[in-house]
């Protein structure tokens, strides 16, 4: 059993004891801990369960590589799930609890599918679960979704913080240990802005567990001189607890900083993204221990041995009484020599090479460490802790061997830099035989605009091992970035020499299949030796699909322990060599970061930018039901004490057309094109010709885009000879606008035309109804007779006092004025005109009263009668496309031949015969069914809705041969299975000749 | 996340201030045109691993459409250019070509 020590510690605040819970156990830790460390020094081993077998599964590493230890850290507004024990400090009052086990850790019911796992093999799922297809849904989903549940969801809403910061520096180094500190003296003793990130809250990374002495020093001086150093500097910048996440073209990298994690609640935002843009970047990333494969070597107990070393060292931590050192390398004798130091008991190291002879093996014997050279682990006995190893010969097959007790095994399999952030953006690797490892290439370092790279990477990470080699490697490296050799003098270390390791994948070399049953690869997800051996006999020899059918390196943790060894067993069962075989692609963020950092303070009402009309405030005041229309929101209507919106809906739209309604139009996009050709690039914009309407007079246009497709509609008002206003949808304003621009710069630069889009500098209010004229003329200033101001037509003037353009246009078939205001003024108009209507019983309306009204004159809206796919001639609107023009923006595009097919789906009326209303986007079957078994479909509805002027369901749709098909009855196909019959009917359901609009 | 500069205000833009239009320096067909020169304007687009030429708008600043010359694996940038240009700039070809010497120019 793991148990906190006596003394030592280097981390750990002894005299400030903390209270946390697991699974609701009360325990205690110290000031400096991890929760991984803080369990373990409370004797909890067991930490967790495999996702598909749910294996018991304890602390492996202690760091980011973690795999197991995942639990469901905090309560309410700030639990949160998968939070790594090893990277999660420990505060006074933490609550973790386990994930993936029921109905307890100890006691897992989900645990027989581990008896089963020889019938779980690679590609379970996808071999087993084909048939029946409806089984999918209602059996197998469900069931193997609770099986392999990983944490839980939080079901409040984030109590937290989270923002977003951005910061530009010469040259950014990822990576606090002595590799990125030396760079970032280097840099910044030249004057470099540098800027010094870290992920954990230490600086210096493992030099100081490891034993490094530099300048004659422990590390740990000479780490606390450089941070003193650093930090003197004014252009040097350093931040730990703070990860680099990713890197992108250009310089661009991604911090992710983790404030409050640590002391959540004390009111600062909990993570801070970093959007950083760097002159060069260099990566100290240092390098990642990899586990070794032998059987068993997933029982909690058995971790990798720097973790265990880091745990005794920075903690005063012992994962177990008695450790067994597995090893094909000189490092993992540090750990010996550690646990001896601390008074533990070490039976025996097993290593795999058979000459061990080094200076740290011969320490390790002096102190009386029995050394097991040519010897492999044949497995591990133990099942929620480790019990004992059997020994074999490392090359034989793993024939009966002696039973070591232990309650710890430290593995040791050699070292991979971490290169993810060198990948991130195209950074290649070289494979080194000499440490079975990846590093990266210089030579095809990610370049950037320049053409230059921009990306460097310093000690571990660039594959060095010998802290002597890491420090003159990142002094090279940290004055590289600021365009400079390094010549000074380097700080002198304790280099202790070691032997080469020995690769070793599958451990023993020869072991037969029930062993290597039980080896496993990626500990999260389950991921053995054989199931990687099994999809390479299936044929799997790319890397990237055996990880997909393997899962392998899928899991949370993304391989960071199981890659390398993965790719080595299916290079070795392909006979390839592990650089033929290749990597997986590296995709940022290294490590998991949390939604609220990406999302940073765009949340709640700083969601979007949101767009106020000018009255807007009394659409609130008034209890409107708001809408988003684009980034506006608009009222959808005004519902009173006790009415349903489609009460409401139904008053606003009777009251309209009884008498008079108001709306605010304001949303309306309203461009200025204005120039001696702004007519000749009217007449290529829009489909019909503009350059004829005369000034004082308005033409409803409809615009292409070069596919032929309908992209927006509006009203055209011609203000004088070269000006003219161009109206378009609310939703639509900043898409024409740039579409004009883009053909103006980029197709047309010669022609004389200035566009300006005037949306927001103008109000506007529609005033609607029988009593429409009445009110104007109430409202008094300009004459609105018919001869004056007839439809379609336009005039300047003052009303009640207000400097006014008023149009005379309808979207609803009755008498209507759009008055356009300066917006500074609306509100007062606003306020005028309702004041005034009073009178009238004037009735303001929302958008759903807009578009009943619209649907019952047949009018069509963009977005819902088209979608991209639907061109003019389709929506009957032939009549407003020029055929005199020899050139418009979609008509070569309408020529093609299947736009002009006579079979194309065309807009018609459709009513149910029972009067109710069709369901929207609902389809019309026809006879026969198509390749797939479906019924043929010969149209759908696009618009529908209830009429309360007609007091039944009214809709539109595009139906083939629509238009030539009056009076038929379609079925239309429900959701639930049910036929619904609506007869084919003109579009226009009220006032078919127009005389209510123009009187 | 590329930096281009718009050769109109001098920024050094980040992409999130950039729109992207696709190719550069196609040419419209219009009425008239054959059904396949009409489909390659329409559709046929260039996306070639090295040098390419591209549109983008400097949406989220003066609003002017530009063109730029880069090379799509190593992101390098060879130049940006106004948009009311039939062809790339010598300086910019030549650029292009002194690093890329195997370029067979626009397709």
């Amino acid at each position: 059993m793991s148990i906190r020590l006596e003394s030592g510690g280097r981390l750990i605040d002894r005299s400030k004891p903390l209270g946390f819970t697991f699974d609701t156990n009360p325990m205690q830790g110290y000031a400096g801990d991890t929760l991984a460390s803080a369990l373990l020094g409370s004797g909890q081993v067991l930490v967790n369960r495999s996702y598909k077998y749910h294996r018991p599964r304890g602390i492996v590493a202690s760091g980011a590589e973690e795999p197991n230890a995942l639990v469901g850290l905090g309560q309410g507004g700030r639990f949160e799930p998968d939070q790594r024990a090893t990277t999660t400090e420990l505060f006074d009052g933490l609550i973790a609890m386990s994930q993936n086990a029921w109905p307890s850790l100890g006691f897992d019911a989900m645990a027989v599918n581990g008896w089963f796992s020889s019938m779980m093999p690679a590609g379970f799922y996808y071999k087993t679960f084909l048939w029946p297809r409806s089984f999918w849904k209602h059996v197998y989903e469900p069931v193997i979704r609770d099986a392999a549940a990983s944490g839980l969801p939080p079901k409040e809403p984030d109590a937290d913080l989270y923002e977003h910061f951005y910061a530009f520096v010469d040259v950014l180094i990822v990576g606090g240990g002595i590799a990125g500190l030396q760079a970032a003296l280097v840099a910044g003793r030249a004057g470099a802005r540098v800027l010094l990130i870290e992920q954990t809250a230490h600086w210096g990374g493992r030099a100081p567990v490891d034993g490094v002495e530099i300048d004659g020093q422990p590390a740990d001086v000479w780490i606390a001189d450089t941070i003193a150093a650093l930090q003197a500097m004014e252009n040097v910048t350093l931040r730990a607890r703070c990860m680099g996440a990713g890197l992108y073209d250009h310089g661009f990298a991604l911090g992710y900083e983790r404030l409050s994690d640590h002391t959540p609640g004390d009111g600062r935002p909990r993570h801070r993204l970093w959007k950083i843009r760097a002159g060069r970047i260099v990566t100290a990333t240092g390098a990642i221990e990899r586990p070794l494969s032998f059987a068993g070597n997933d029982v909690p107990g058995v971790m990798l041995a720097s973790a265990v070393r880091d745990y005794v060292v920075n903690f005063g931590v012992a994962p177990g009484r008695r450790t067994v050192v597995v090893t094909n390398n000189d490092d993992a004798y540090r750990t010996a020599l550690v646990l001896i130091d601390a008074g533990l008991e070490v039976p025996a190291i097993v290593d795999v090479r058979e000459r061990s002879d080094g200076p740290l093996a011969r320490e390790c014997v002096r102190r009386g460490v029995r050394a097991e050279t040519g010897a492999a682990v044949m497995k591990v006995k133990g099942g929620k802790q480790v019990a004992g190893v059997m020994l074999c010969r490392a090359n034989g097959t793993g024939g009966a061997g002696a039973l070591l007790e232990c309650d710890c095994v430290a593995m040791s399999g050699g070292w991979s830099p971490v290169v993810h952030l060198w990948s991130h953006c195209g950074g290649k690797l070289l494979w080194s035989d000499e440490y079975a490892h990846f590093y990266p290439d210089p030579s095809r370092a990610p370049t950037g605009a320049d053409g230059a790279p921009f990306v460097s990477t310093a000690g571990a990470a660039s594959g060095c091992m010998a802290s002597g080699e890491v420090l003159a490697d990142a002094a090279e490296k940290g004055a590289a970035a600021v365009g400079a050799a390094y010549s000074g003098d380097l700080p002198q270390t304790n280099d202790i020499e070691e032997l080469p390791m020995q690769p070793v994948w599958v451990m023993p070399t020869g072991a037969l299949p029930e062993l290597r049953a039980k080896m496993f690869l990626d500990f999260q997800n389950d991921v053995k030796v054989s199931d990687v051996q099994l999809a390479a006999q299936e044929g799997y020899e790319s890397v990237e699909l055996t990880k997909r059918y393997t899962t392998l390196g899928m899991a949370n943790d993304q391989g960071k322990l199981s890659n390398i060894n993965g790719l080595a067993v299916l290079s070795q069962s392909l006979g390839e060599a592990i650089p033929q075989v290749g990597t997986t692609t590296f995709r940022p963020p290294y490590q998991p970061i949390s939604f609220g950092s990406i999302a940073g303070e765009a949340r709640g009402g700083t969601f979007q930018p949101l767009r106020r009309t000018p009255m807007h405030d009394w659409h609130e005041a008034a209890g409107a039901y708001l809408e988003p229309v684009g980034h506006w929101k608009r009222p959808y209507c005004y519902p009173k004490p006790g009415e349903s919106h489609a009460e409401a809906v139904a008053r606003e739209v009777k009251a309209t057309r009884a008498s008079l309604g108001m709306l605010d139009a304001s949303t309306l996009g309203k461009i200025v094109v204005k120039g001696p050709d702004a007519g000749r690039f009217l007449d290529m914009l829009y489909t019909n010709k503009m350059s004829t309407l005369k000034p004082g007079r308005c033409r409803y246009g409809l615009m292409c885009n070069e596919n032929g497709f309908l992209m927006d509609d509006g009203v055209v008002a011609r203000l004088d000879d070269d000006t003219f206003l161009c109206h378009t949808t609310s939703g639509g304003a900043d898409h024409v606008h740039g579409h004009m621009e883009d053909w103006l710069q980029c197709e047309w630069w010669d022609w004389k035309v200035w566009t300006v889009n005037l949306t927001e500098q103008y109000g506007q209010i529609a005033i609607v109804g029988p009593n429409a004229r009445k009110l104007m003329e109430s409202l008094g200033g300009m004459d609105v007779s018919k001869e004056a101001l007839p439809f379609m037509g336009w005039v300047e003037g003052e009303l009640a006092g207000f400097p006014v353009r008023v149009y005379r246009i309808s979207f609803s078939g009755e008498l209507s004025y759009e008055i356009a205001v300066p917006a500074g003024q609306a509100r007062a108009l606003w306020d005028a005109v309702l004041a005034d209507g009073a009178a009238f019983g004037i009735t303001p309306y929302g958008t759903e009263a807009l578009h009943v009204m619209r649907a019952e004159k047949g009018f069509i809206m963009i977005g819902d009668e088209t979608d991209g796919t639907v061109i003019p001639q389709d929506l009957g609107l032939d009549w407003a496309i020029s055929k005199k023009k020899d050139d418009y923006l979609g008509k070569r595009a309408q020529e093609r031949s299947f736009m002009t097919r006579d079979d194309r789906w065309k807009l018609v009326g459709l009513e149910t015969l029972d009067g109710s209303v069709l369901p929207d986007g609902i389809y019309a079957v026809g006879e026969g069914e198509n390749a797939n078994g479906q019924r043929n479909t010969i149209g759908r509805v696009t618009s529908t809705y209830h009429s309360p002027t007609l007091g039944k369901g009214i809709a539109m749709g595009l139906v083939a041969h629509g238009p030539e098909r009056m009076g038929e009855v379609l079925k239309f196909a429900a959701t639930d299975g049910a036929m619904i019959e609506a007869r084919i009917v003109d579009p226009v359901f009220y006032d078919p000749d127009g005389e209510k609009q123009n009187v | 996340m590329l930096i281009l500069t718009c050769p109109y205000c001098g920024i050094h833009c980040d992409e999130t201030e950039l729109a992207n239009g696709g190719e550069a320096h196609l040419k419209r067909e219009g009425p008239g045109s054959s059904d396949d020169a009409f489909e390659a304007y329409l559709f046929d687009r260039d996306n070639p691993m090295g040098v390419h030429f591209e549109r983008w708008r400097h949406a989220n600043g003066c609003g002017k459409w530009f063109l730029a010359a880069r090379d799509t694996v190593t992101m390098e940038v060879f130049g940006t250019y106004k948009a009311q240009s039939i062809e790339p700039p010598a300086e910019i070809v030549e650029r292009i070509r002194a690093k890329r010497p195997d370029w067979e120019g626009r397709a």
